[in-house]
C-alpha cells in the first residue's frame, strides 16, 4: 500500500492499514533516534510551521524535535507575540504561512475543526496536533505505538480510559484507533464526564471503577481540563480523587502485567498518585520519547504522499 | 520511441556473475572474512548473503537508504523498512556494500550518507551483480558481475529465490509511474 493522505487531520479517517504503516514508520524512525547521529536528510529544504494557538509542552516539542530529526527548517508560531493578538484570523494566517513558502502546517488550535478547516484552503499539508475536543491523531497514533510495543497486536486486548472523557481529544483518537485494530475499549468515570454518547464510537462505558481496571491490560488516564470546562462537571478536585483517583490501593486490583499510561500532563495527586505515576508500570515517559518517532513518522509520511490518481493508474 | 523487447538472463549466467564477483572479492581481499558486508535494502540484501555464504563471511548486514533518499515526494513511500542492521563496528572497518543493480549511482551515494551517519568505516569499496549504465553520479563499482547497457527507458530487475534454479534478471520497458500519469490526466 502507498501513503495517498495529504493531510492527518483525525484517526477517525484512517484505515487500519494506514494506522499500521505510521507504526512501522515509526518503529523505523525509532531505531534512529536510538543512534549516535539521530538525523537523517528526509525532510531537508522543507519548512514546517508550528502554528501552536493553545498552550502545550510535549506535543510542540516533539512536533519541533521531529521535524529538526528529519532536517526540515521549523518555524515555531507564537501566537501571544503573533498579529492574532491584532486580529488577524486563522484563516488570513494560515494563508500567510503558505505565502512563506512554508511546506507544511502543523496546528493546534482550541476549536474543533480547525485543521479541516486549513486543509480545505490550502495546498500544503495540514496536521492536527490537537484541535478542541475533537482528536488529537497522533497522540492517539503514539498511544497505541506504546501499547503495540509493550503487548504485541492489540487485537482482543482490553484498554480502560479512566477520567475527563467529554473534553479529551486524546480518548476520542485512542477510541477510533484502538476499535480500528480490534481492542476493546471501556470508558470510566463520573457520568458526567463520561456521556453514554461515546457507546456510538464504539466503546463500553462503565462507571465501576474496580471491574474495568481488573479487566484492563491498559489503564490509561486522562488529566481534568479545567480549561475546557464551563462549569463544574464534580463538587470538586479533592472529591473526584476519592471517588476516581488511581491510587495503590486500586492499582492493586489491576492485572499484575497491566501498564499505566497518561498523554501528559499531570495533575500528580488528581487523577494519578506520584508513586504510580513513577512507578514500575508506568510508561508515561515512553509515550514521550515515542511521540518523537511517531511525529517523524507523520511528518514525512504526508510530504512524501502520493496522489491517489498517480496511484491508480500504475496499480 | 522504439522500445527494446523484454530480455531475460537465466539461473546459469546468474551464477557465474555472483561466482565473478565472489572470485574477484577474494582475490583482492584473501582475508575476506575481516570485511564488514552490507546489502543495500532491500536489492542488494538476497545478493549480500549469497556473496557471503560463497565466501564464508559472517558478517553481514542490512543498509536502509530509505531516509537518505533526496527524491521525498517523486516515488511512494514503501509499506515496510528494513532497518539498517550492523554486525560490527563501522569505525575503521573495511566496509563492502552490495547492490543487485548499480544505475544512476544515487542509492550508492545515499548509502554512503547512511553508512556515515554510524561511523567512520576505513575502506569502503562497492559491488553490484548488474552495472546497467546510464550513470548519473561520479560512481563506480569496484566489482560487477555482469555488465549491461540498457537503456535509459528500461527497468533491468533482479530476482533472487530461494530456489536457485529460479534466479533471473530481466531487462524490460520502463513501468512509467509519472508518464501514465500525466496521460490520465
Amino acid at each position: 500500500m502507498t501513503w495517498t493522505r495529504r493531510h492527518l487531520l483525525s484517526i477517525e479517517e484512517l484505515s487500519l492499514a494506514e494506522i499500521e504503516q505510521i507504526h512501522a514508520t515509526s518503529a523505523a524512525f525509532k531505531k534512529i533516534l536510538q543512534r549516535n547521529v539521530k538525523k537523517v536528510p528526509a525532510l531537508r529544504g522543507k519548512t514546517i510551521v508550528n502554528l501552536f494557538l493553545e498552550p502545550s509542552t510535549r506535543t510542540r516539542m516533539a512536533f519541533d524535535m521531529a521535524a529538526k530529526r528529519l532536517s526540515a527548517d521549523v518555524i515555531a508560531f507564537d501566537a501571544a507575540s503573533s498579529s492574532t493578538q491584532k486580529g488577524e484570523t486563522l484563516r488570513d494566517t494560515a494563508e500567510n504561512i503558505q505565502a512563506l513558502n512554508a511546506d507544511m502546517i502543523v496546528i493546534r488550535h482550541a476549536a474543533a475543526g480547525s485543521p479541516l478547516y486549513l486543509s480545505k484552503i490550502l495546498d500544503i499539508p495540514v496536521i492536527n496536533a490537537g484541535d478542541g475536543a475533537h482528536e488529537h491523531p497522533t497522540q492517539g497514533l503514539l498511544d497505541t505505538f506504546t501499547m503495540k510495543e509493550h503487548l504485541g497486536s492489540m487485537k482482543g486486548r482490553k484498554v480502560a480510559i479512566l477520567g475527563d472523557i467529554l473534553f479529551s481529544r486524546v480518548a476520542r483518537s485512542n477510541i477510533h484507533a484502538l476499535t480500528k485494530m480490534g481492542s476493546a475499549v471501556t470508558l470510566v468515570g463520573p457520568s458526567t464526564l463520561v456521556p453514554h454518547g461515546f457507546t456510538a464510537l464504539g466503546a463500553k462505558v462503565s462507571h465501576d471503577l474496580k471491574s474495568a481496571l481488573a479487566d484492563a491490560d491498559v489503564v490509561m488516564l486522562l488529566r481534568i481540563q479545567h480549561e475546557r470546562q464551563g462549569h463544574r462537571h464534580f463538587p470538586s478536585l479533592g472529591e473526584y480523587t476519592s471517588m476516581f483517583g488511581l491510587n495503590k490501593t486500586r492499582a492493586s486490583w489491576l492485572n499484575p502485567r497491566a501498564i499505566i499510561m497518561h498523554p501528559g500532563p499531570i495533575n500528580r495527586g488528581v487523577e494519578i498518585d506520584s508513586e504510580l505515576a513513577d512507578g514500575e508500570r508506568s510508561v508515561i515517559l515512553e509515550q514521550v520519547t515515542n511521540g518523537i518517532a511517531v511525529r517523524m513518522a507523520v511528518l514525512y509520511l504526508c510530504a512524501g504522499y502520493q496522489p491517489e490518481h498517480v496511484i491508480s493508474s500504475t496499480e | 520511441m522504439a522500445v527494446a523487447k523484454p530480455k531475460t538472463i537465466g539461473p546459469r549466467e546468474v551464477h557465474a556473475a555472483i561466482e565473478r564477483l565472489a572470485a574477484a572479492i577474494e582475490a583482492r581481499h584473501p582475508d575476506s572474512k575481516g570485511l564488514l558486508v552490507l546489502g543495500i535494502a532491500n536489492g542488494g540484501i538476497p545478493v549480500a548473503r549469497r556473496l557471503c555464504a560463497r565466501l564464508g563471511i559472517r558478517r553481514v548486514g542490512d543498509l536502509d537508504i530509505s531516509f537518505h533518499r533526496d527524491d521525498i515526494g517523486k516515488h511512494p513511500i514503501p509499506k515496510e523498512f528494513t532497518p539498517t542492521l550492523l554486525p560490527g563496528d563501522v569505525n575503521g572497518a573495511t566496509v563492502l556494500l552490495v547492490d543487485d543493480v548499480l544505475f544512476t549511482g544515487r542509492t550508492v551515494k545515499a548509502a554512503l550518507d547512511e553508512l556515515f551517519d554510524h561511523g567512520r568505516p576505513a575502506t569502503v569499496e562497492l559491488a553490484v551483480l548488474v552495472d546497467r549504465g546510464c550513470r548519473r553520479l561520479p560512481v563506480a563499482a569496484d566489482f560487477s558481475g555482469i555488465a549491461l547497457a540498457a537503456a535509459q527507458d528500461e527497468d533491468v530487475v533482479v530476482s533472487l529465490h530461494d530456489d536457485p534454479a529460479r534466479d533471473r534478471i530481466d531487462i524490460r520497458p520502463r513501468e512509467a509511474r509519472a508518464q501514465r500519469a500525466a496521460s490520465s490526466r
